[in-house]
């Protein structure tokens, strides 16, 4: 089981992400922005931070960059996908994922553990938790309010496509609360928030047993996991 | 140096954050007229020769698909300068 970790110029978490991937057991490989290889990965990871500057608009140039173009054929022919922060913020930008990200609403940048709802989990990322879970992972970023046109944001809510939802309190102005989504086929997901920050004991968000205890983001990586051997 | 000009400003009904924040400073500054400030982005594309209407056609496509995203901004004016 091998799953790729995208690192684009300004990329902040792909090492997070890297060490959530083994930790949830699956063998780590290094993407660069500038290959075309995807070296024959079972699944690929976009993680957060910046890319290129966030120039032009967040995402839009490492949309463009070859790792890229590899990885939306091959995510159109299945290949599970998941962007995070930065990543959600590139999904749109190839047209994996429809609507955008702008702007915080309040125009602050935000960092804070954020209560989400997973409302999807017929997906390669989320198949590993309950339907309705309620989970606790950190938030942090200046871009992520999600806007879409009415038409797409009907589809959205009328086929199910919204992964993720903020509870408490929508954080950026997202429309619908939307925190993150899928593809119809369920194989790409997107969310703002990051998993990746909640998948060691002693270094999550505080939880009800200890501080720092919450492991709610392991399921997204150990879904992918579960996925690929089912599949 | 001829240069093809693409103007792009983000959708009127989206919050703009930036012209929000230069609207609130000069209303400090006093220019109380001031009802509203909006700010887009200028790109210049800079040719050797005077563009023709291919390398026109081909700004206008590169203008919608990648220097603005349609779902929050649009594209206000593409034109010519020497």
């Amino acid at each position: 089981m091998k799953i790729g970790v995208v690192t684009f110029p300004g990329t902040l978490d792909d090492r997070d992400a890297a060490r959530a991937v083994r930790i949830a057991g699956a063998e780590v490989v290094p993407l660069w922005h500038a290959d075309e290889n995807l070296r024959k990965v079972d699944a690929v990871v976009l993680p957060g931070g910046f890319s290129y500057g966030d120039y032009l608009r967040c995402g839009a140039i490492a949309a463009q960059a070859p790792i890229t173009r590899a990885i939306v054929d091959a995510a159109k022919g299945g290949l599970p996908v998941l962007g995070i922060c930065n990543g959600f913020q590139v999904l749109v930008e190839s047209h994996l994922l429809p609507g955008g990200l702008i702007r915080n609403e309040h125009q602050h940048f935000i960092c804070r553990d954020q209560r989400l709802r997973v409302e999807n989990i017929d997906t390669a990322w989320t198949n590993a938790y309950q339907l309705n879970e309620e989970i606790t992972i950190p938030l942090k970023n200046a871009e992520g309010g999600y806007i879409a046109s009415a038409e797409d944001l009907k589809r959205l809510e009328g086929e199910g496509l919204v992964a993720f939802r903020y509870l408490n309190g929508n954080p950026n102005g997202s429309m619908n609360d939307i925190a993150g989504l899928r593809n119809e086929r369920g194989n790409v997901v997107g969310l703002m928030p990051h998993p990746e920050h909640a998948v060691e004991p002693g270094f999550g968000p505080d939880g009800s047993a200890a501080m720092r205890s919450g492991l709610d983001g392991l399921k997204i990586f150990e879904s992918v996991i579960k996925s690929v051997l089912e599949a | 140096m001829p240069k093809i000009i693409v103007e792009v400003m983000p959708k009127a009904d989206l919050l703009d954050p930036q012209g929000k924040a230069v609207a609130n400073a000069l209303h400090r500054k006093g220019y109380g007229k001031i009802q509203n400030v909006r700010i887009g982005k200028r790109i210049e594309i800079h040719l050797a020769e005077a563009p023709t209407e291919e390398d026109l056609q081909g700004a206008a496509e590169i203008a919608e698909s990648f220097l603005s995203n349609g779902v929050i901004e649009d594209v206000v004016n593409i034109h010519v300068e020497d």
